[in-house]
């Protein structure tokens, strides 16, 4: 079962497509640009949508997705936590 | 491939896929009027806006623009114009009529509303009467003018939805199809992406003089950095953090073949069949309002978390890849590709389930959007009337 994907391998983090995912639950990715798998351990409820990390991140990081940069780490996250709003935020405007 | 469908041949030999006699207002103060008109001839459709009072320069141009484009496509049979008074009124009706298509104005002030809606009522008739014997008939594929823009996404739009619309336009390219995507404050974070994706360094530098202009307006007004306006709330309750990630999902609907052949102002008629990048809003009544006013006649319309949206006269097809929203909102949703997400579609059938709907919208099928009744006609203002 998919749990989440990933647009291309070397992207930092995952898009939940399943609802109600549970903190410490073990997660099954799919690559779909490579068609490759990938697994992670949810350390957060994840909501459907929302994106995992696939990687440890610090504050000043930045979080590649599409291949491209989609914003600055502004706290510490941790492989498998929630990665959102509360923790990346926009480099432009 | 599927290379033609069956639409109704205009004067000027565009092709519409639907056969409405809109009664148009040029003004907020005539809404009344063209309502009560369609209220009493019974098939009409009529266009209500806020605007058309005291605009002036550019802004003005756009609001002529958008009514004489609206009333110029293809999907409209015939028009009726009613405006307060008949200078303003007549230039609608004298920019419509350079399609062939019939046209009539009425001007409110030394009539009133009593016996305007009465001629105008006459007029309507005659209209819907003489449309309703129009035929459709069989048309090439290329005669298809087919928009696209996405509408209260979330994280399964850049990954379902929107590479479906880009799978399907990649389809329709090569048939000489004319296309177009805008929202160029959305492309923020990924418009090198676009840049690179230009036919020529002439169209290029169109396109980021766009792009760089509209980053002006943003930065000029801007009291935050857009958290909650760009991504919308919506947006991040889906699951989207930043514009970026917003702005490269929306990407995807261009495919990976389409060549950006073009620019389009606000309400600008392409010129030529291909891609076309029209400088607007990303709000979505005013963004496919657009779209309509140039000349489009079918439109994709992905949503992750379930924009509701459609157009009085331009067939909005929307498609959604969010398991959640297809299962909650299924009403509102023309093509599910959430399999997608589960490996049980794959992107190039997901492209043929939307083009087959495609096919049939145009050839009559009813969108969910039209069944359920929205109109959203949203003119854009480009800054205060005087």
């Amino acid at each position: 079962m998919i749990h989440f994907v990933v647009h291309e391998e070397g992207d930092g983090v995952g898009v939940v497509v399943v609802e109600g995912v549970k903190s410490g639950q073990p997660l099954e990715g799919w690559i779909m640009e490579d068609d490759k798998d990938v697994r992670v351990t949810s350390k957060s409820d994840i909501p459907i949508g929302h994106k995992v990390a696939l990687r440890d991140y610090q504050p000043g990081d930045t979080v590649i997705k599409y291949g491209v940069d989609i914003g600055k780490v502004v706290k510490p996250i941790a492989k498998g936590e929630h990665l959102h709003v509360h923790n990346v935020k926009t480099k432009r405007w | 491939m599927q290379k033609t469908f069956w639409g109704y041949r205009r004067e000027n030999g565009r092709v519409g896929v639907r056969n409405h006699v809109i009664v148009l207002p040029v003004d907020d103060l005539s809404n009344a009027a063209a309502e009560a008109v369609a209220n009493n001839i019974k098939g009409t459709l009529a266009l209500p806006h806020p605007y058309g009072r005291l605009q002036f320069g550019a802004d003005l141009e756009l609001h002529f623009r958008t009514l004489i484009g609206t009333g110029a496509n293809p999907n409209v049979a015939a028009v009726v114009v009613i405006g307060i008074e008949d200078g303003w009124t007549s230039r609608v009706v004298e920019g419509i009529k350079k399609t062939g298509k019939p046209v009539a104005g009425f001007g409110i002030e030394g009539h009133g509303d009593h016996e305007t809606i009465r001629r105008a009522s006459q007029q309507a008739r005659e209209y819907l009467q003489w449309a309703s014997e129009l035929r459709r008939e069989e048309r090439p594929l290329k005669e298809l003018w087919v928009s696209t823009k996405c509408g209260e996404s979330d994280t399964t739009s850049g990954c379902g939805a929107n590479p479906t619309v880009g799978n399907a336009f990649d389809k329709l390219y090569p048939h000489g199809v004319t296309m177009v995507f805008g929202e160029t404050t959305e492309l923020t974070g990924g418009e090198h992406l676009v840049a690179a994706r230009c036919r020529n360094d002439e169209v290029r530098k169109k396109f980021q003089f766009v792009f760089d202009r509209y980053q002006e307006v943003i930065n000029r007004h801007k009291t935050s950095d857009l958290s909650e306006s760009q991504p919308t709330k919506g947006n991040i309750a889906g699951g989207l953090t930043t514009i970026e990630e917003k702005a490269l999902g929306n990407i995807q609907k261009i495919g990976r073949k389409c060549v950006v052949d073009g620019v389009l102002d606000k309400a600008e008629m392409p010129t030529a069949p291909g891609l076309w990048f029209m400088d607007s809003s990303s709000a979505a009544a005013e963004m496919v309002t657009l779209c309509a006013a140039s000349g489009f006649v079918v439109h994709f319309f992905p949503t992750g978390q379930g924009n509701v949206i459609g157009n009085p006269i331009l067939p909005v097809i929307k498609l959604c890849a969010n398991p959640r929203t297809v299962r909650t909102m299924s009403e509102h949703i023309d093509v599910d590709v959430s399999g997608l997400l589960r490996k049980e579609l794959t992107p190039d059938q997901a492209g043929d389930k939307l083009l087959d709907c495609m096919y049939r919208t145009a050839n009559g099928r009813l969108t969910a959007a039209e069944a359920l009744g929205h109109r959203e006609f949203v003119l854009t203002r480009l800054y205060e009337s005087a």
